[in-house]
């Protein structure tokens, strides 16, 4: 990580550089970044590896008479932008002419003042944090004798990015952030009857200061063990309590029927339903990227415009899919600041940038008290294979715990949930109080969701 | 890329602090996609990515770093900053001399995609969108895509290594969304290959199309899939993807040696039915997954890993074939410059067995066919693994009947293997496929034979 000053200005002048070449005619948007990150990771109480980098590159897209060109590289240097933009405009002869093709325009939202640097994080000393992830791997192999440590890392990133176009947009800023995690694996039985269940904790920070190691550390102790001598459960039907790194992942596959993209090109199932109760009563999702606890939080978008807080499901009822300037000038509509960038190498895409379902008040414990006969999901396996977004088709491996009168009881595995997104959020029945922020664009808390399909043995 | 004496100074003063060995990947990759959907080319994209990434190792500490400044100071400033973070001390001078391989280039390319006007490559999206929509009328919505990519690598180590490749890769995806009175259903199909734009000379862009549209459109009759462990029957060639779950992944050394797979010590015991011999070959001509060197600068080859049901070997990186003292099997590989390399399959893949594809289905009472495989993951400790099917039908009566809606199946690694009872002749390589791990992606081929699983999960919401 650097300690020197911020250096955004000098990426946007890269920017302001590009696009002063633009022609008659001719829309042009440059977006140049540079970032950085440390990367440890300790196995068995050694640094196993430590990866300290920096990149940095430029993506240009140029827009004519309606269509589209786009190019990149992993440098800065002249030559090679340069380059870029001859590739680009190249590229445009090659693009269907599309009446809403164009370039973001300034739409005069302010953005929300955030601090998304740390000094504390930028000048910490990179051996504190190689004790960080030792310490981490130390309290998590204190924790059980059968537990084992897989490895115990410490991360953190840097970026600086700069987006300027002939429309108007001028916007720079950085940004930095950290997490450790650790895998566990937890082993018991010997010969034919040996097994090895697998966990997992982790913890983020605008500084390491603020990890919870110990936290961390149990979480991963009982994730793994809590499943020792699981065995394969019987099919039924039963309702779920979703442990909130599950409900996180969920939530991410609801964002994507959500998307503005999807909805004007006929892929969302939820496409005509504005104004529809989509959602169990009660329910109402947000994607607020200007919440400061959100690990993802942001002050602008992929395209420079203030990031936003957008309700999307109010009380069950449908309110509104997110969009970029695209889609939002496809669907008459306006960007709610969603472009997503997944770095100078892409083109704007769409995107929930901090989901959270809005929490209830009941802890964990309270909310298994109220299930007579049901299963607490600890994990879930293969979500990017066994869901369809377009259908609405959810099927996922999981691996938990069986809830009896109120109580978590065996240790499930090897099994499947399943049921479809449109009814998962009908069935709803209530959501815990129990948020967390988790290094990923959604939040997680306690779930609890009716009438799934569990497929065991 | 970078000149031998280069390299050479620049791995003796990363090695200069005491580190026992130090290495530069360079590579240097240019790539050109297009990117139809809605009916429109909505853009066509070149990027160029160039860089190197030095490892420094000492004791059994690992320190990266990667720059994309590949002159002789960028490439020194990543090799300290390497060598810091892998400092154990120590110190001395060391002389490194290079010795260049001879070069392995299983791919015959003959069209190379640079020589290739960008219209052509557009075209095969328009041909493709025209005869998607035109297989029937409830095709709403097509999406496609080509990619195309030309990646220089080169590898050189204090062991003396100086070894290089160029890997042309070319890929083409399409898929269609159908309409009907149940909601939307999807249809997917795609090809990459390790050639340049000859693929096109055999491959017919519009049957890939219209398989698409067929499969959305098959499913929207599809009813819910059941729910319950039952036999299930594979097509061949829809994707490996079973075995590079089920077992490829617990076959790799780094999980074995942290033993974190359900497969470590278990070298020279039945680990499957005797049926199953699982190769993995990085030289098969023009698979996804085929190179010429790994990510490490050796030199790929192939590989058994399990020979009629027995577990042979387990595949190789660098660092775990340094602590076991054996050959390495050309399985070291990286996503970019920017990763470190670890063990990671190629084209992975289980040969043919003795019976007939039709025998198997009309030998099954009931159960379910699976069509077309989606991706999948697994838990190499547990052995717990998933994977999706896209396309699957009832077996009733030893028939192949009803469309089934996508769902998962789940199983555990070494009770599937033991349990495939049927495995037919008709062996086929699937669908070009993106393998994760760790957070790095790297393309990788799968083939099998039809072949059935006696009792496999099947993850759908029907009793």
């Amino acid at each position: 990580m650097t300690g020197s000053g911020d250096t955004s200005d000098q990426l946007l002048q890269v920017a302001d550089r590009v696009i002063a070449q633009a022609s008659a005619g001719e829309q042009i948007e440059a977006f140049v970044s540079r970032g950085g990150e440390t990367e440890v990771r300790v196995y068995e109480g050694a640094v196993e590896h430590f990866v300290s980098a920096q990149s940095e590159g430029i993506g240009i897209r140029v827009i004519k008479d309606g269509r589209t060109g786009f190019a990149y590289a992993g440098t800065l240097d002249d030559a090679a932008v340069a380059e870029v933009l001859a590739e680009a405009r190249d590229n445009v002869a090659f693009g269907t002419v599309d009446e809403w093709a164009g370039l973001a325009l300034p739409d005069g939202v302010d953005t929300t003042e955030q601090s998304l640097w740390n000094d504390d994080l930028a000048d910490y000393a990179t051996d504190r944090k190689i004790d960080i992830a030792k310490e981490l791997d130390k309290l998590a192999s204190g924790l059980d004798a059968r537990v084992r440590v897989d490895d115990s890392n410490y991360a953190d990133a840097w970026g600086e990015a700069a987006v300027a176009s002939t429309n108007g947009i001028r916007s720079a800023g950085r940004e930095n952030g950290c997490y450790v995690s650790v895998s566990t694996l937890a082993d018991e039985g010997e010969g034919d009857t040996a097994e090895t269940q697998t966990g997992f904790g982790f913890s983020v920070g605008n500084a390491p200061d603020e990890f919870d190691l110990e936290r961390a550390a149990q979480e991963a102790n009982d994730r793994a063990t809590r499943l020792l001598g699981a065995t394969k459960p019987a099919s039924k039907r039963t309702t779920v309590v979703l442990d909130p790194f599950v409900t996180a992942q969920f939530l991410g596959v609801i964002s994507s029927t959500l998307n503005g993209e999807a909805v004007v090109k006929g892929r969302s199932l939820f496409a005509d339903r504005l104004g529809d109760e989509v959602a169990a009563a009660g329910i109402t999702l947000v994607d607020d990227p200007t919440n400061p606890q959100a690990y993802t939080s942001t002050d602008v978008d992929g395209e420079g415009l203030a990031a936003r807080r957008n309700v999307l499901i109010e009380n069950g009822v449908l309110q509104r899919f997110v969009h970029n300037s695209y889609s939002a000038r496809r669907a008459a509509a306006v960007s709610t600041g969603n472009a997503t960038r997944g770095g100078f190498a892409g083109t704007p895409g769409v995107g929930c940038l901090a989901l959270s379902l809005v929490p209830g008040t009941r802890t964990q414990a309270e909310l298994i008290a109220d299930v007579d006969d049901g299963l607490l999901v600890q994990s879930v396996q293969g979500l990017h294979s066994g869901v369809n977004a377009v259908s609405g088709d959810f099927s996922t491996g999981a691996a938990g715990l069986l809830i009896q009168n109120g109580e978590v009881g065996a240790p499930v595995r090897e099994f499947t949930i399943a049921s479809t997104l449109q009814r998962m959020l009908l069935d709803i029945v209530e959501v815990g109080g129990d948020i967390d922020w988790l290094p990923m664009r959604a939040a997680g808390m306690s779930l609890v969701i009716r009438d799934i399909t569990m497929s065991g043995s | 890329m970078i000149e031998h004496d280069v390299l050479e100074r620049v791995l003796a003063g990363a090695t200069r602090t005491g580190a026992e060995f130090a290495e530069v990947y360079a590579e240097d990759k240019r790539s050109t996609s297009a990117g139809l959907d809605d009916g429109r080319i909505e853009q066509v994209s070149s990027g160029r990515d160039r860089g190197a990434g030095i490892r420094v190792i000492a004791g059994d500490t690992t320190g990266f770093a990667y720059t994309s400044d590949l002159s002789e100071g960028g490439l020194n400033a990543a090799a300290a900053a390497a060598a810091t973070a892998a400092s154990q001390g120590g110190g001395g001078v060391n002389v490194v001399g290079l010795t260049k391989s001879a070069s392995h280039r299983p791919n015959d390319v003959r069209h190379r995609p640079e020589s290739i006007e960008k219209a052509r490559k557009v075209e095969l999206l328009t041909r493709m969108n025209e005869a998607a929509r035109g297989f029937g009328p409830e095709i709403v919505q097509v999406s496609a895509g080509y990619g195309d990519s030309t990646k220089r690598v080169l590898v050189a180590n204090t062991d003396g290594v100086l070894a290089d490749d160029e890997v042309v890769r070319t890929l083409l995806r399409v898929s269609a969304v159908a309409n009907g009175d149940a909601g939307m259903q999807t249809g997917y199909q795609s090809m990459g290959h390790t050639v340049g734009f000859e693929i096109f000379d055999t491959v017919d862009v519009e049957e890939m199309a219209r398989e698409a549209a067929r499969q959305a459109i098959t499913k929207l009759a599809a009813r819910p899939a059941p729910s319950g462990s039952m036999p299930v029957v594979i097509k061949h060639g829809t994707g490996g993807v079973l075995f590079h779950e089920a077992c490829g992944h617990g076959l790799e050394a780094d999980h074995i040696q942290k033993g974190a797979s359900v497969y470590a010590g278990k070298v020279g015991q039945q680990v499957a039915s005797e049926l199953v011999t699982l190769v993995d070959d990085g030289t098969m001509p023009g698979e996804w997954g085929t190179l010429g060197i790994d990510d490490e600068g050796s030199t790929t080859q192939r590989n058994v890993l399990i020979e009629d049901g027995i577990l042979t070997d387990y595949m190789w990186d660098f660092l775990r074939s340094r602590k076991d003292g054996r050959p390495q099997s050309g399985n070291g590989r990286r996503q970019s410059y920017q990763h470190l390399p670890m063990v990671r399959m190629t084209n992975t893949f289980v040969m043919n067995g003795p019976s007939k594809a039709d025998d198997i289905v009309a030998d099954t009472e009931s159960g379910v066919y699976v069509a077309k495989l989606g991706g999948g993951s697994v838990n190499t400790a547990s052995g717990d693994f998933v994977f999706g099917m896209t396309e699957a039908y009832l077996i009733e009566n030893g028939e192949i009947t009803e469309p089934l809606r996508d769902g998962n199946l789940i199983g555990n690694g070494p009770k599937v293997l033991s349990d495939i009872d049927m495995l037919a002749d008709d062996f086929s390589m699937g669908s070009p496929g993106m393998c994760g791990k760790d957070g790095q992606g790297v393309p990788v081929g799968d083939g099998q034979p039809t072949l059935r699983v006696k009792a496999l999960t099947v993850g759908g919401t029907a009793s």
